[in-house]
């Protein structure tokens, strides 16, 4: 185990560490930006920002680095693990850690496994459906016009299609005589010449909204995403300012690099929890 | 300063007969030990009355019990060195303990500190950690140079000379969590990069140096700073930084 060149001093494997860790200290900031749609924006801003984010080749590009990057940084921490339990085969009978480290660093590894369940069931929950499910609802606005309630498909041109023009499949289109089926989730098909015409948006904020306001497991949803940035936060308390120690950097810098790190622990796991407290329980 | 009491103490002290017996933690009792003495006075007290009861004294490291040599050892209640900070065990006090205390004493715990005898350990992967690099090679014919008459600047041999205080007693190692030695390795790497002398072997140092911490099996270190608190000599952090800023740079090279 560890023999490759990248993995096989112990310094490289802090680089590889700190590397990975900083990459998704940036990634958790611009998920963030994206997430507080959810309170500052509409429906529609989120879903085209969902859009972008899962069909712009630049932003694949950086998804696949976070990939890379979050099962790097945990395989990278379990071989650390196993190797530092390793160098201490007899503990100690009487030992007094807190007298000369915090509790974060102590428990990286333990916070950082429990930071990769969330991340799996997380990413079931949200990206899994945006990504695979068939299912996935398509964005469409009610309007009220001469006393009449209509629901219409918006599309990425900026047009609207009455959802009940709208076949869930070819055959079902046909069978009902809609001139538009649905394809690939949000493409919207003409019926005869099988050709796409437009394309709808997959309706995410309603995927989330509907996750967090369950009447039966919104509540226990929003408490388990509220207790993961809690852990998230104590890991990023040691984590963001020990990277910079591991690249070496310990100078004059290293006073502000620790406050930075300190706000950034804090700042951004709150700001992720606010938002599903705020779906669950003010909107 | 209070006037010196005597206290009657509990002791728990490892004893292990050889490196490859299984060891256990013994219960000792010790009555009228003077809060004036040292901590290391206060094992030979205990040694005293061991051999009177005809059995076998507890084994410890010490040598020059005035805090520069590093050869004692010992964590004590939890703690390299004991419960104060800046100290080696020869200067701890049992004025920092009550009358009635527990004391809870045990060798160094690492892989690559392996128990010789109770509270013993063979520390000699540091000699071979300092061999594989922690030197400078000086060309002694008979024409040596003053070392004062190459210039440093006074920021530099500031911090060289904080780095060179590292005594290499292994108290770095006994408290990280992960047994590393990046504080150790880490002061003996900037004492010389720092030095217009030790740059000339700069890349081999620092490559050889954590190339044999790695294999004598220390741990990784995960940046907790432990070891900078209990470090008898206050040897910084910033020693472990500067040896990562010297491995990438050597690696590079």
């Amino acid at each position: 185990m560890a023999k490759s060149a990248l993995l096989k001093s112990s310094i490289v494997k802090k680089y590889w560490m700190a590397l990975t860790g900083l990459f998704l200290c940036l990634f958790l900031a611009g998920h963030l930006a994206g997430n507080l749609q959810l309170i500052f924006g509409d429906a529609l801003q989120f879903n085209q920002y969902a859009l972008f984010m899962t069909s712009n080749p630049a932003v694949k590009l950086l998804s696949y680095v976070t990939y890379f990057s979050i099962l790097f940084h945990a395989i990278d921490g379990v071989l650390l693990t196993y190797q530092n339990v390793k160098a201490r085969p007899i503990g100690y009978a009487k030992s007094n850690p807190s007298a000369n480290s915090s509790f974060s660093s102590r428990n990286m590894a333990v916070l950082g496994t429990l930071i990769l369940v969330f991340i799996v069931t997380h990413m079931v929950n949200f990206w899994a459906k945006m990504h695979f499910d068939k299912n996935m609802p398509v964005y469409a606005v009610t309007v009220e016009a001469m006393g009449q309630k209509q629901n219409l498909y918006y599309t990425t041109s900026g047009n609207y299609i009455p959802v009940e023009s709208v076949g869930k499949n070819v055959q079902d289109a046909t069978q009902n005589g809609q001139q538009i089926y649905l394809e690939n989730g949000r493409e919207f098909f003409n019926t005869q010449a099988k050709i796409k015409v437009s394309e709808g948006y997959k309706d995410l904020h309603k995927i989330t909204f509907a996750f967090f306001q369950h009447p039966k497991t919104g509540l226990i949803a929003t408490i388990l995403y509220v207790l993961a940035m809690i852990v998230l936060s104590f890991h990023l308390l040691h984590g963001f300012q020990s990277a910079f120690q591991s690249l070496g950097v310990n100078n004059k810098f290293t006073p502000a690099i620790k406050t930075f790190g300190t706000l950034f622990a804090i700042i951004v796991p709150l700001l992720f929890a606010i938002i599903p407290v705020y779906i669950h329980f003010v909107k | 300063m209070s006037a010196a009491k005597n206290i009657n103490i509990n002791l728990k002290i490892w004893r292990q007969k050889n490196a490859k017996s299984k060891g256990s933690m013994e219960t000792y009792k010790l009555d009228n030990v003077s809060t004036a003495s040292s901590f290391l006075e206060m094992l030979d007290q205990l040694n005293e009355q061991l051999i009177n009861e005809r059995k076998e004294p507890v084994a410890f490291d010490h040598d020059c019990r005035e805090g520069i040599c590093g050869m004692c050892s010992l964590y004590i209640n939890g703690r390299a060195h004991g419960p104060d900070t800046g100290i080696t065990t020869c200067q701890l006090h049992m004025r920092m303990f009550n009358d009635g205390d527990t004391i809870y004493i045990e060798p160094w715990r690492s892989k690559a500190f392996p128990v010789i005898k109770d509270l013993v350990v063979d520390r000699s992967a540091f000699d071979r950690i300092q061999q594989a690099g922690g030197f400078v090679s000086v060309n002694t014919s008979g024409n040596t140079i003053d070392a004062n008459a190459t210039p440093i600047p006074k920021h530099d041999a500031d911090k060289a000379f904080e780095a060179a205080a590292c005594i290499g007693c292994g108290a770095c190692v006994a408290t990280c969590k992960n047994g590393s030695a990046m504080l150790f390795v880490g002061a003996k790497v900037s004492q010389y990069a720092l030095l217009p002398q030790g740059k000339v072997e700069a890349t081999n140092r620092v490559l050889n140096m954590v190339r044999q911490m790695d294999e004598e099996g220390f741990g990784n270190c995960t940046n907790t700073g432990a070891c900078e608190i209990e470090c008898p000599k206050g040897i910084s952090l910033e020693n472990i930084a500067r040896m990562n800023r010297e491995f990438l740079k050597a690696s590079l090279k």
